[in-house]
């Protein structure tokens, strides 16, 4: 293949004529920018990205976006767009969802996408909130979360994202933060660099219903204390001094944070997003506790399994690769297949 | 010994036995060395959902019958004129649809106490007179195999196994069929096991031998073929003639045909099927539910292959809400309903023809699809490419009624050749069609057939979004605005009334006739044999079926109006008789039946003669 043309696109060839329509002061908002001015850095040209949403706030993202679109129904995209990437492997398909879309009323579609390693994209705006049924509790609420549907506090466990897609055996699985446009940026390249599924929850702030849900993680007085951020070959220390470090202690099962000043070096855990075993990555996603401190985002996982389009269309080319006859031809043989017999007129 | 060979029109053969005896193995055998003796066939499995229910019980009782004649025939038979029955069960679930005078052959050896009493017969009914009345052939079916198979090197259960074919063996002989497809077969299916083989045609040998020697079979028969138009020929089920349909209409169409389905019975052979045909470029994903696979399959068509989803009953309701998001977006997708009987899971294994009203109205919103129905197992291929071509043409999805009784039924298929089936060739949208030259309109309809052009993704220029939202006329973007709502939801009733279907054709050969019976779907042969019983006897009656169900045909009204009495015979409490009250205010009458069978011919004619009396 020839070294591939510049297309030199910029954001802009990437906002569509329509007018945006969520609410002023919407996470949605900063995400929507960052994916328009990342989206050039691809070099694909815009008719063959496809945008595949569900039902909610963030799936109206779609129509904003100057490519070729999809806003289909309630939980249904991860569906929808692995029909229409296994038949069209030369599109580059990306799947926008919500926490109520991907984990409730989809949340099958998710894992099966997931564990089949369709060549999807999957951004989940996660906001812990219903936003445009007005203000219900989600599957990524926090227990106890009083909401219109929950007068006395929700009485449900929520789901943690990434343990999830985890558990489905995802290939690529990331978090990343509306409001920090670079790093948002940095896992999207690699997400979009990854072949198969990759899964990217993006901690998204709705300043009507859920306002603040992610505050700790934003605000500069508490970020660097409560985020840790993964460096693929990197020991993971942080905290504002890099006070803290990650663990995993002899015996255990899991990870811990530990004192980075009592801690000899080499027992800090050196992050590395390709181990095979998807329990290194499981164990990064329980570390937040309820308030959000020691919360990992960057990519945590990435291992390379075939995709499931490429085995699909690798199974229909070995069957076509002995074909010689036309269509047609084919098709007459196998009409007339099996036990025939002819009556002579 | 030289036996009488007798000369028969007909015969109707029921094989019954276990659900692990081999049954339907044994009836599509019989079927194909009779297909090649050159007869008309019709075939009628029935068995239980259950894979291996307890042995030798009633429900555990699995049947395949077989109707083959020297004339062209419609039903599978209503009344077998010779029963197999391999144990009691079989002869118990059996003898009450066997007409006095029928032939009955038992398997002596399994009528032992135990397998009397677990279907309650106090003492046998060979030794009885539970059985005067027929000719009754008691043969020891399983020793006589076993014996037979002494010298080979198989154990006593693969000799067991192989009684089946003993019994294939001795009908084979009965009614003079050609064999060698058998032993082809045989070699084929137990290709890596060559005792098997051996031990298979030795016992079909053996049954076949028995026949020719023993005193009790005094007369052979013969069925002449049939006259039927010169041309090559297969024997073929619903579900088979369906699956070619849709590669065909892949082939014709020039389209990667693309199905998801989620595994269910009646409808899974079509995947089966399907899933063998990758060199045609079709791909099968088996998803991970209902509402995925049509998803799948809609979000293929979007990408410009002809999505397909198969499925029954409960699969179509969990696809209603993305078959309504097809209404909107106007993609192509073939739905394949192979109905069973309801409601619930029902009994998934037996026929009935109850999804109409979902077919037509199941769904959110005004949601109009254009709908047909398959009349018989061949009729499945050309069903599924007219399908096939609605929803290519039209940009529409489109349901297929299929049933449980025409899927795995089996008739004798003309081949067609290829170049004369339709060509469903499209045209993508390649270039932008707005006024001013650049801006692409996705809703800018052609104004013959109101479809609006199928941009695919990957063409330049043509970006756009489309969803489920409500759409503005010609630009597709989202409105709310009152009066384009009300011209959309119009305009989408109308492009699936527009669609111009072939007129209803009536068959009424002396012109005569004061009453119509108007059917639908797998009700075809039914109704096509009581209504040539009653000609025959110089009752009139005239017989029209809707193959189109949405659109109905534009002279369908006409004709209704032009009988004084119109029956609608259907497999539900009167869906159809229902809508043609409500469209052509015709005061249909109703003949309903929902028992998991299909209407004999027989009730039928009992049926409509009571109406010509009354007219």
């Amino acid at each position: 293949m020839s070294e591939p043309v510049a297309l030199k696109l910029t954001a802009k060839d990437f906002k569509s004529d329509q007018e945006v329509r969520w609410c002023p002061g919407c996470g949605d908002y900063a995400i929507l920018a960052a994916v328009q001015q990342f989206m050039p850095e691809l070099n694909i040209p815009r008719e063959n990205i496809v945008f595949v949403s569900g039902i909610g706030c963030s799936s109206r993202f779609p129509y904003y976006m100057n490519t070729y679109g999809m806003h289909s129904i309630h939980g249904r995209a991860p569906a929808i767009a692995t029909g229409l990437s296994v038949s069209r492997p030369d599109l580059s398909v990306w799947v926008v969802t919500g926490d109520g879309d991907a984990l409730s009323i989809g949340g099958n579609h998710l894992i099966h996408a997931l564990r089949r390693n369709v060549n999807l994209k999957i951004l989940l705006f996660n906001n812990r909130i219903y936003g445009l049924t007005k203000g219900q509790y989600s599957p990524t609420s926090e227990v106890g979360k009083i909401t219109k549907s929950t007068p006395v506090g929700s009485a449900d466990a929520p789901f943690n994202p990434l343990s999830l897609a985890l558990g489905a055996e995802a290939t690529f699985v990331g978090r990343t933060i509306d409001s920090d446009r670079k790093h948002l940026q940095s896992v999207l390249r690699a997400a979009a660099e990854h072949e198969g599924s990759a899964f990217v929850e993006i901690y998204q702030n709705c300043n009507i219903f859920n306002d603040g849900a992610f505050e700790q993680l934003k605000e500069p007085g508490t970020r660097d204390d409560y985020l840790i951020r993964l460096e693929h070959g990197q020991p993971i220390t942080f905290g504002k001094d890099g006070q803290f470090c990650v663990v995993h202690p002899p015996g255990g099962f899991g990870l811990e944070v530990r004192e980075t000043a009592s801690t000899p070096a080499e027992e800090i855990v050196v992050h590395d997003a390709t181990v095979a075993d998807p329990a290194y990555a499981f164990a990064l996603s329980r570390l937040p506790g309820f308030d959000l401190r020691n919360t990992p985002i960057g990519v945590f996982r990435s291992v390379r399994r075939p995709s499931y389009d490429s085995v699909v269309q690798g199974q229909l080319t070995e069957a076509r690769a002995t074909v010689s006859e036309t269509p047609e031809q084919q098709l007459a043989g196998l009409l007339g297949s099996g036990d025939t017999w002819t009556i002579v007129g | 010994m030289t036996k009488q060979i007798r000369q028969l029109e007909r015969v109707v053969i029921r094989f019954a036995g276990d659900s692990g005896d081999g049954m339907q193995l044994t009836g599509d055998r019989f079927t194909s060395e009779t297909a090649q003796l050159g007869n008309d066939i019709s075939t009628l499995p029935n068995f239980p959902a259950e894979i291996r229910a307890p042995a030798g019980t009633l429900p555990g009782v699995s049947s395949f019958q077989v109707h083959f004649a020297d004339y062209d025939i419609l039903t599978p038979g209503d009344a077998p004129n010779v029963l197999v029955a391999m144990n009691p069960a079989a002869l118990k679930a059996n003898l009450a649809d066997l007409p006095r005078g029928a032939d009955i052959i038992v398997n002596t050896d399994e009528f032992t106490r135990r397998n009397l009493a677990k279907v309650g017969y106090a003492s046998s009914p060979l030794d009885d007179d539970t059985l005067a009345g027929y000719a009754v052939h008691p043969v020891g079916l399983t020793s006589m195999t076993i014996g037979a198979l002494a010298e080979l090197e198989v154990s006593k259960k693969d000799a067991e196994r192989a009684k089946n074919m003993f019994a294939l063996g001795l009908l084979s002989w009965m009614y003079s069929r050609p064999y060698e497809s058998t032993l082809r077969f045989l070699e084929r299916k137990f290709a890596k096991r060559p005792e098997l083989v051996a031990a298979n045609v030795a016992a079909f040998k053996a049954g076949w031998n028995f026949g020719e020697t023993t005193e009790d079979f005094a007369v052979r028969y013969e069925v002449k073929p049939a006259k039927m138009p010169p041309g090559t020929y297969r024997n073929i089920t619903g579900n088979a003639a369906l699956s070619l349909g849709l590669v065909a209409a892949g082939v014709r169409s020039g389209l990667p045909v693309f199905l998801g389905a989620y595994p269910i019975t009646p409808a899974s052979d079509i995947l089966h099927e399907l899933s063998k045909h990758k060199r045609f470029g079709v791909t099968t994903m088996q998803a991970e539910d209902e509402i995925a696979a049509i998803g799948a399959a809609l979000g293929a068509s979007y990408g410009g292959a002809l999505g397909v989803t198969t499925t029954s009953g409960p699969g179509v309701a969990l696809k209603g809400e993305t078959i309504s998001l097809a209404v909107a977006l106007e993609l192509p997708l073939v739905i394949v309903d192979v109905q069973r009987a309801g409601p619930s899971t029902g009994m998934p294994t037996k026929t009935e023809q109850a999804d109409l009203n979902m077919a037509l109205f199941g769904r959110h919103g005004e949601a109009p699809v254009a709908v047909i129905a398959p009349k018989s197992p061949s009729d499945c291929f050309h069903a599924a490419l007219e399908a096939a071509r609605i929803a290519l043409t039209y940009r529409t999805p489109v349901i297929l009624l299929s049933d449980n009784y025409v899927a795995n039924g089996s008739e004798p298929w003309l081949l067609p050749e290829v170049d004369s089936l339709p060509d469903l060739r499209v045209e993508f949208a390649t270039a932008p069609n707005g006024e001013d030259g650049t801006t692409f309109l996705p809703y800018l309809r052609d104004p013959q057939t109101l479809a609006r052009p199928w941009a695919v993704p990957g063409t330049p220029g043509l970006e756009h979004r489309i969803g489920g939202l409500e759409k503005a006329d010609k630009t597709g973007d989202i409105s709310y605005d009152p009066a384009n709502h009300d011209y959309m939801v119009r305009t989408r009733a109308a492009r699936i009334e527009t669609i111009p279907v072939p007129d209803i054709e009536v068959e009424d050969p002396d012109g005569d006739a004061r009453v119509l019976v108007l059917g639908w779907g797998s009700t075809y042969g039914p109704i096509g044999a009581a209504c040539r019983a009653l000609r025959q006897r110089g009752l009139p009656v005239a017989q029209a079926h809707l193959r189109h169900l949405a659109p109905m045909p534009a002279n369908l009204g006409a004709v209704l109006r032009s009988y004084e009495r119109v029956v609608i015979p259907e497999m539900n409490l009167g869906q159809l008789a229902h809508v043609i009250r409500g469209r052509y205010l015709v005061d249909a009458i109703g003949y309903n039946q929902v028992r998991g069978l299909p209407f004999t011919a027989a009730e039928l004619e009992t049926m409509l003669e009571e109406v010509l009396k009354n007219v």
